[in-house]
């Protein structure tokens, strides 16, 4: 358990935001998140960014974000880990304020996605691969998330069909968040025949990018106590990573650091994965869904895709997914996704998830992830 | 005369090693003719073998250099030269050979260079080669014939003009699959075909280009060497004549006194087309791949502008033990995918994108 | 324009050159110097045969920047039979061919270009393995 609790959330709609820009966006969720909080007593500022160079030519944005947001002078920094950014930023804030050195770190995760599209949107998603060594081979990530289902299916004997439930659960929980980018609920007949992005790997596999930004406030739990309601505690964090490149692994079907970093969360927080109320995890693809909640202990090796099949990922199953649409329908701002699912997770532990409330949330965790899982960052919410 | 012009090195030397290579479309001559003729009319071809998006002159010239090794078993760091012919070298600036070298592992303790003269830049190649190996300079040294060569679209050219080539290692006599006795070369200033610089496509003389280009340098290579060796058609087995067409290479064997038999496995051009700085030399692997020991073959190249090259070889007991050891000629021939003018069109650039 | 990241990598990427572990002797592609399995010093360059068969396979349809022009294109992880997994493009094959377990061999093959007039990558690519003639 550690000694930090978030005090504030905030979070923008994940559209296309024609209207506002890189530095408007992260300011919309700063704000929202300082009104939460009551406060704007800032110490120091942590932005979730994968692709600000890329795609708005916009590095340096720890300075650039908070002079926007009103806190110039402030200790700022951008942390990039590819769409692993927005979690691997709520970590450093946690890991800032558990040290002492800190008294209220602002974390907020921000994506500009819209600036470019096509293939340069896609070359620069691609960064968070191997760039030496399946880039330069034409890799994308939905290329990769294919090469891990076709692989997936030929392991296990299962068919595109069976990962259909990972997408209709998140669609059906996106219907009923104002803030998510697809609110469309999704057949499951219409799943098998969507355009193909990277064959196995379809358009209703595959979770649409899109412009978003999420904040998040954490301070010390004591102080939080004097300063809100109702403080979420953050139980466990820990963060793993692996090798970039799926051909370095010896066990391709087995996403070790997830399976590490949600291990050393569960731990601090004294927990196993049946006592997990919800679990935000990083369903950029559906086989990362399935082999995400298998590497953290929901599931056997190769059954992970049996809980969406069986329902049991609903918000009235054994452990819901995508409560509030997942990177599937919510979209998948990636730096900000990881802040997103946290803001996620401590409003449903704060009853305050609307039509997506979890019953009785009292645990949460989130799992964000980089590219092809290299990075994996496991945050355990908690409400007494 | 011809006895004198001769060009024999003072060390006996041969083909140590040989590898072919087409790529694996095909466009119909049928195709072509759809899209200018209504498809009505005569074609010079059946087909010719077109370059996939990924290939170019240095992608064929690794993997025939690479079959050529395979067959010649030799360590790459003992060939002394790595030379490349073609009349469409990926860059303008830059050498194939270089690049060739390094992927076939024979850098850095080589000769490596780019040859050019339209069809025959191969056997000039080759011919350098023999002048290497034969002077004592090197052991070993690589010649190349490689083309994707380009065809205007609509002219009568965009018919034949094809990929393929091989890769000819030439070494010591005493490890020959095919001793060569001799070359000829026999040139003049004929502009019957040309390409100016930065032009995309060649321009050419239409039937300029035959009698007193392709059958008056044919010839005269040809009877030369023949008169310098002392040999006549009938001592030949195999014969092999550049291949711009089917027919040219046909009229030429018949002027020359050659039967329909001894240049069949040799005549690629119905099935592959043109390919250029590769066409003679890939004819010559297609014979190597069903000779003898103890056949002779007759080889003469054709480059426009103008000039021909003659070869005469043996085949010797060796051929038998390496042959099998890469793909044959055949087996790239007949590995074949067929595709359609717009296909084409895209795999040979031909798209205008910006 | 990336001349020298290209260039410094190109043994590798023309003919397989990977590294072998002086301690375990496993063989490790890409080279990383130090061995995955035992963490020891792997210096030692090997060529690998190229020789594999493929472990799973991906058709792109949407390319990235440097391949818009060449979708739909193939994307496997290739099994070397030395042991590595690889990440390359398939190439002379059909879609409809390819199968996990598929033998391959290693190509030599124009990666990408760096538009019309910057350098041309050249690397490995797998396809079908061709026969060598039999007698």
């Amino acid at each position: 358990m550690t000694n930090v609790s978030i005090i504030g959330v905030g979070q923008t709609k994940v559209k296309e935001h024609w209207d506002t820009s890189l530095r408007h966006l992260a300011w919309y969720a700063i704000e929202a998140a300082l009104d939460d909080a009551h406060t704007t007593d800032i110490d120091a500022v942590f932005v979730g960014n994968m692709l600000g160079g890329e795609l708005s030519k916009q590095n340096h944005l720890g300075a650039l974000v908070a002079d926007f947001a009103g806190l110039r002078g402030v200790e700022a920094i951008r942390i990039e880990a590819a769409d692993a950014s927005g979690g691997a930023a709520f970590r450093q804030a946690v890991l800032a304020v558990e040290s002492g050195l800190v008294q209220t770190a602002l974390v907020v995760g921000v994506e500009k996605m819209t600036e470019e599209m096509g293939a340069p949107a896609t070359a620069a998603l691609s960064t968070a691969l191997d760039a030496d060594y399946e880039t330069i081979h034409g890799l994308t990530l939905a290329g990769m998330g294919a090469l891990l289902m076709r692989r997936y299916m030929h392991e296990y004997g299962v068919d595109v069909s069976d990962f259909a439930g990972f997408s209709v659960n998140a669609h059906a929980n996106g219907a009923l968040n104002p803030l998510a980018m697809y609110r469309n609920r999704l057949k499951p007949e219409r799943f098998a025949a969507a355009p193909q992005v990277a064959e196995p790997v379809s358009l209703f596999d595959m979770a649409p990018g899109g412009d978003g930004a999420a904040a998040v406030i954490v301070t010390r739990h004591e102080r939080a106590l004097d300063m809100v309601p109702q403080p979420v505690r953050v139980a466990g964090s820990a963060l793993a990573t692996d090798t970039l490149a799926l051909h370095d692994r010896k066990d391709v079907l087995w996403l070790a650091a997830a399976e590490r970093s949600a291990k050393q969360a569960m731990i601090q927080a004294g927990i196993s994965p049946e006592d997990v109320d919800l679990f935000e995890l990083h369903d950029s693809f559906t086989v990362m869904a399935a082999l995400s909640l298998e590497a953290c202990g929901f599931a056997a090796r190769g059954e992970g895709w049996r809980l969406a099949r069986d329902g049991e990922i609903g918000r009235n199953g054994r452990i819901p997914v995508s409560t509030f649409g997942g990177l599937k329908a919510r979209g998948n701002p990636a730096g900000a996704t990881g802040v997103y699912q946290i803001v996620e997770v401590a409003l449903q532990l704060r009853g305050q998830a609307g039509d997506c409330q979890v019953p009785d949330a009292r645990i949460g965790m989130a799992q964000n992830l980089g590219g092809s899982g290299a990075t994996a960052v496991t945050h355990i919410l908690r409400v007494d | 005369m011809s006895k004198d012009k001769l060009m024999k090195p003072q060390k006996p030397v041969g083909i140590v090693g040989y590898g072919a290579y087409v790529p694996r479309y095909r466009l119909p001559a049928s195709e072509v003719a759809r899209m200018w003729t209504g498809g009505s009319g005569g074609v010079p071809i059946q087909e010719k073998a077109v370059n996939g998006l990924d290939e170019d002159v240095v992608t064929m010239s690794i993997e025939a250099a690479r079959n050529a090794l395979k067959r010649a078993r030799i360590n790459p760091q003992d060939s002394r030269a790595v030379w490349v012919g073609s009349e469409s070298h990926p860059y303008a600036v830059k050498p194939s050979s270089t690049i060739v070298a390094e992927a076939i592992g024979a850098v850095p303790h080589t000769q490596a260079a780019d040859w050019e003269f339209a069809c025959k830049a191969g056997t000039e190649a080759m011919q350098a080669a023999i002048a290497f190996v034969g002077s004592g300079m090197a052991q070993y040294a690589l010649s190349i014939g490689m083309d994707t060569a380009q065809g205007r679209p609509g002219d009568a050219l965009e018919y034949t003009a094809a990929a393929g080539g091989a890769a000819l290692l030439i070494g010591p006599a005493a490890e020959a699959v095919a001793l060569i006795h001799g070359s000829y070369s026999f040139v003049t200033d004929t502009p019957d075909f040309w390409r100016r610089a930065h032009a995309n496509y060649p321009s050419h003389g239409d039937r300029f280009t035959g009698e007193p280009a392709y059958f008056k340098h044919i010839m005269g290579a040809a009877q030369a060497l023949m008169e310098a060796v002392g040999r006549t058609p009938a001592d030949y087995q195999w014969a092999v004549f550049h291949q711009p067409n089917a027919k040219f290479p046909q009229r030429v064997a018949k002027m020359l006194g050659f039967a329909p038999e001894q240049i069949a496995p040799g005549l690629l051009s119905p099935r592959i087309g043109n390919t250029y700085s590769g066409s003679t030399m890939i004819g010559l692997t297609a014979i190597l791949d069903v000779a003898e020991p103890g056949d002779r073959i007759l080889m003469v190249s054709y480059g426009s502008g103008a000039g021909s090259d003659a070869f005469d070889l043996e085949v010797t007991e060796r051929l038998l033990a390496v042959r099998h050891l890469a793909p044959s000629t055949e087996t790239y021939i007949s590995r074949r995918t067929v595709i359609d003018y717009a296909t084409y069109t895209r795999f040979r650039d031909k798209l205008k994108m910006s | 324009m990336e001349v020298s990241r290209h260039w410094r990598l190109q043994t590798q990427r023309y003919s397989l050159v990977g590294e072998t572990c002086d301690t375990c002797g496993v063989k490790l592609f890409p080279p990383r110097d130090v061995c995955l399995e035992c963490e020891a010093p792997a210096k030692e360059l090997y060529t690998f045969t190229g020789v594999g068969e493929i472990f799973s396979y991906t058709t792109i349809y949407e390319a990235p920047a440097g391949f818009e022009h060449t979708t739909p294109y193939m994307i496997a992880l290739i099994k070397l039979e030395e042991g590595p997994l690889v990440t390359a493009q398939l190439t002379d094959v059909d879609q409809e061919e390819v199968y996990v377990g598929m033998p391959v061999e290693m190509v030599t093959r124009k990666l990408r270009t760096e538009g019309e007039e910057g350098v041309i990558i050249y690397g490995y690519k797998f396809r079908p393995a061709v026969e060598t003639a039999v007698q």
